[in-house]
């Protein structure tokens, strides 16, 4: 080859290897995560790895603090400013399809049919989002406790009846050993309430909304379930079992200091408590007639309506759904992971491990929030007619209210397209 | 009726001096509580809260918080967009303010009663209601920088500031200086020969310290205590200011002493403003009554 032809071969080089620079697609991802150290570590490493691992796609990740995360979203959709991913908060995410920020996740679904129930986000008979984890919540208590008041253990096959939580927290308040018998987190406010003591309800019979039309909440709310439930909230308040206002330093340390006999938690804050005691147990939700119930659906990821690339967004969606990836998150963030598979990998999840109850509360208790766009609404309904009532206010007044509310809300939203 | 004497003299001082220590320690333990709070661990910290001890360096005191939070977040970073925010904002702000409050009080020109009646009529419109529509035209408008001409202008500075370099409360402090002072002085200059910018810059401007201290303290709280529009307007970390980097640290578990560490390093830069001007800013109260 001539010097002319080593040149023209090397500028040919030089075209090609610029236009697979250029081929390649930026793919822009907003996450939740900022502030959490150990979280955006495992993002991205998983975006790290999927960007070695083919070269059609780059994805570039743009973290946000939580509280923060749902309005930044909001705003960027109005001011047409979507990432090609993002990840969304389990029950907002049917409001979010509806509302155009979303579109369906084109995944094969095969792969995810081994996944926790709460992990996948489908509206409209379609899949819009798949979580790496799930959440579950359990009355945390010790061993000792149960013991000194000579209550039985209940388990996932066998809770605790209504009736024997109640005498449960009436032995614990007798014992006059405790602040209060019940720490339920009234400290928490926003969604902790829905996402707590809506299973409560539920297991009452009553629901936030009708599931089956999702167009009322008149008689899923306000019906004689759901009074009856009204009436038992008001009462541990009354009862002085809980506390209607709570410190929130209580709610963060009070169990680990002996202020309750139990605690209504999360698995995030599990591992705290086996620090504290070596008696830790987390037990299943009680029956209060119609089975128990936990919330389900922690944060999932998903596609943006706006997207240019929506198939290299599943693609790395797919990517991510390996259970190694499942692993380190529960590792590094005490998470539920997704599959069974990825538990086993786990230090705290896997069979005989510390936390392993939690795997079974979600596969066996979880239940979903209300899959409707209104949700976001209602959910904030549901908050204030709690907080209300645990404060005195009259129970079926507080419903009725309620219910009015949540349906000029789906009417106003010509029914939310159901 | 009992009369204070001169003999009671020192006796009225004691309970004035007692009373007013009484309410400046109100204000000033909860800024006593941060800073303690921020040196000692969260545990200790929770248990303080039941005493006294909350607002003394006692127990297990140490700078881990700091370091922990620099960790979490670009506190550095935080603080610096702010300032720069706040700063560039703050000056513009008194400029351009000043000069319409100018306008308004000095130049006789057709309109500018309907003109400031319009602008005084927007201090009772609240930010939220105009939050949405500022976010779409501030979406599309065009900005010329070293890439050229770009549209749209969210993730930048000048998203931040050009929205609230004009408001009407700081118009309105100008214009109510402005019409305290005589008007014979200008009058003078003006015949002396003076162009309307000689008359703002040698003679209005000099005069207006306090007026200019008020309007730079409460326009720097503001902008410093931003927290819905660059939640809006910011997608990237680059340019995030100080209370949307607060948010970092509200995860799950809370971590306060690290909150606490956070809100001790953020509140440096206010309070070194505030002392900055407090002398010209009490001034400027006592004299147009005006109070924040």
């Amino acid at each position: 080859m001539n010097k002319l032809g080593l040149f023209t071969a090397a500028l040919l080089g030089t075209a090609l290897m610029s236009g697979s620079a250029f081929a390649q697609a930026t793919l822009s991802m907003w996450y939740h995560g900022a502030g959490n150290e150990v979280e955006s570590k495992i993002v991205n490493q998983i975006i790290s790895d999927f960007n070695a691992s083919q070269s059609d796609f780059k994805v570039e990740l743009q973290s946000f603090p939580q509280a923060a995360y749902n309005d930044s979203v909001t705003a960027g959709a109005l001011a047409g400013n979507l990432p090609d991913i993002l990840d969304v908060d389990g029950p907002n995410m049917p409001n979010w399809a509806w509302a155009g920020y979303m579109q369906p996740l084109k995944i094969d679904e095969s792969k995810i049919a081994s996944f926790l129930p709460g992990t996948k986000g489908t509206w409209n008979g379609q899949l819009y989002s798949v979580g790496l984890w799930d959440a579950a919540i359990s009355l945390v208590t010790r061993k000792s406790y149960l013991d000194e008041l000579g209550l039985r253990v209940p388990t996932l096959d066998q809770p605790w009846t209504k009736d024997e939580f109640m005498d449960a927290l009436a032995k614990a308040k007798a014992s006059g050993k405790f602040q209060n018998a019940l720490d339920l987190g009234t400290a928490w406010t926003g969604e902790w309430y829905p996402y707590a003591f809506s299973p409560f309800l539920q297991s009452f019979g009553g629901d936030i909304v009708d599931r089956s039309t999702y167009k009322t909440a008149e008689g899923a709310l306000n019906g004689d379930a759901a009074i009856e439930f009204g009436k038992w909230w008001q009462g541990l308040f009354t009862e002085g079992y809980a506390q209607a206002t709570q410190d929130p330093a209580d709610r963060d340390a009070g169990f680990n200091s002996g202020k309750y006999a139990f605690s209504w938690n999360g698995n995030w804050a599990a591992l705290g408590s086996l620090d504290a005691y070596d008696d830790v147990l987390f037990l299943p939700a009680p029956d209060f007639g119609n089975g128990s119930k936990i919330g389900a659906a922690s944060w999932q990821f998903g596609v943006s309506a706006k997207s240019a690339h929506p198939d290299g967004a599943a693609k790395f969606i797919d990517f991510a759904l390996q259970d190694k990836y499942l692993a380190e998150f529960s590792n590094g963030i005490g998470l539920i992971p997704a599959t069974a598979s990825a538990a086993a990998m786990t230090e705290n999840y896997k069979e005989g491990g510390k936390l392993a109850t939690f795997f079974g509360l979600s596969e066996k208790q979880a239940l979903v929030r209300p899959v409707t766009p209104g949700y976001v609404v209602q959910a904030k309904v549901f908050e204030k007619a709690l907080a209300d009532i645990a404060n005195g206010a009259d129970v079926e007044a507080t419903l009725d209210a309620a219910v009015d509310e949540i349906n000029a809300d789906i009417e106003k939203n010509g029914g939310y397209g159901h | 009726m009992a009369q204070i004497s001169s003999d009671n003299h020192g006796l009225r001082l004691i309970v004035r001096y007692t009373v007013l220590s009484l309410i400046a320690l109100i204000f000033i333990f909860p800024l006593v509580f941060m800073i303690m709070s921020s040196f000692k661990p969260d545990q200790q910290l929770l248990q303080d809260t039941k005493s006294f001890a909350a607002f003394l360096p006692v127990g297990d005191i140490s700078l881990n918080n700091y370091f922990d939070a620099f960790k979490r977040a670009p506190v550095g970073l935080f603080v610096l967009n702010s300032v720069i925010v706040t700063g560039v904002t703050v000056l513009l702000s008194l400029l351009v303010c000043s000069l319409a409050g100018f306008a308004f009080v000095f130049i006789d020109w057709r309109g500018r009663e309907l003109v400031l009646t319009a602008i005084l009529a927007t201090l009772i419109v609240p930010f939220e209601t105009i939050a949405i529509p500022l976010l779409l035209i501030a979406s599309k408008l065009p900005w010329i920088s070293m890439d050229g001409l770009t549209f749209g202008w969210l993730n930048s500075y000048q998203v931040q500031i050009v929205p609230f370099v004009a408001d009407g409360l700081t118009i309105f402090l100008f214009v109510q200086y402005f019409k305290d002072l005589p008007g014979e002085l200008i009058e003078a200059a003006r015949v002396e020969g003076a162009s309307w910018w000689q008359v703002y810059r040698k003679v209005v401007m000099p005069l207006a310290g306090p007026v200019l201290a008020t309007a730079a303290i409460l326009k720097f709280l503001a902008m410093y205590n931003q927290y819905l529009w660059p939640l809006m307007v910011v997608q990237e970390e680059t340019y995030r200011p100080v209370m949307v980097g607060l948010q970092y640290f509200f995860q799950l578990n809370r971590a306060w002493g690290e909150i606490m560490a956070y809100l001790s390093l953020i509140t440096v830069p206010v309070l070194a403003f505030y002392l900055f001007l407090q002398r010209a800013f009490i001034a400027s109260i006592a004299s147009t009554g005006v109070k924040g």
